[in-house]
């Protein structure tokens, strides 16, 4: 699956998406955050327990324990700031 | 009935035009128009002046957001016409950057739908601003207040 950053957390963890192939036992998005945490320090940063970030599946706003299954883009992002 | 996301400007009096072209139903129109502000910012002991930002989106997703947002204004007020038209890229202060527009037989629902529809995309939509200082970039927090102003609209 896809997985893409936005706005500081794209500088963080260094890349504005990547293919990633998690583990069988990774089956929601909080499960992987937790997985795409040993990738990197950036990762480990952007990602970190306590950070102010959302996410979202397939363009659609997801809370952590939403399943990825079936799941193509999964995207993670600060609050929103437009208006 | 429109979404729109875009990096150019907008012109207010033509799209005002376009949406109200033929609809004879439309006795109130509300418009809000948002522009970035010239900031100044303290911190510590500097003073930090925003000259540009500039707006980050999630393309695809940020459509689909608005979408459903104008939706939810269509289904709590009798509304004729409803645009929403948001610019993301770099932007500097006096630039427009959003456009709401309310149409409805009676003011009261247009202004009051305006109102939910841009504090609604203030907090549901995917965009990001990234302000541009004297003394380098920084990233936008979300503010408080506009948790709150958008949380007074949920249904109890």
């Amino acid at each position: 699956m896809k997985v893409r950053y936005f706005a500081w957390m794209k500088r963080t963890v260094g890349v504005a998406e990547e293919e990633v192939t998690p583990p069988a036992d990774v089956t929601t998005v909080g499960e992987l955050v937790v997985w795409l945490r040993q990738k990197s320090g950036g990762h480990a940063e952007a990602l970190a327990e306590g950070a102010a970030f959302g996410a979202a599946v397939d363009k659609r706003t997801a809370t952590f324990d939403a399943e990825l299954a079936g799941a193509h883009e999964v995207a993670f992002f600060p609050p929103f700031t437009g208006g | 009935m429109a979404v729109r996301v875009q990096e150019s400007d907008f012109d207010v009096g033509a799209e005002l035009e376009r949406l109200t072209a033929g609809n004879k139903r439309i006795g109130g129109l509300a418009v809000f128009v948002g522009l970035v502000r010239e900031m100044h910012v303290r911190e510590g002991y500097h003073r930090d002046r925003v000259d540009a930002l500039t707006l980050e989106h999630y393309p695809g997703m940020t459509e689909r957001a608005l979408e459903e947002i104008e939706a939810e204004a269509r289904r709590r007020w009798p509304l004729e016409a409803t645009l929403i038209v948001h610019r993301h890229g770099r932007l500097e202060a006096g630039d427009r950057i959003v456009l709401v527009a309310v149409g409805s037989p009676h003011r009261e629902a247009a202004f009051e739908a305006c109102e939910f529809l841009v504090d609604w995309l203030k907090t549901k939509a995917p965009f990001w601003k990234l302000e541009e200082t004297p003394k380098g970039e920084k990233w936008v927090g979300a503010h408080a207040e506009d948790d709150q102003a958008a949380a007074r609209w949920n249904k109890k």
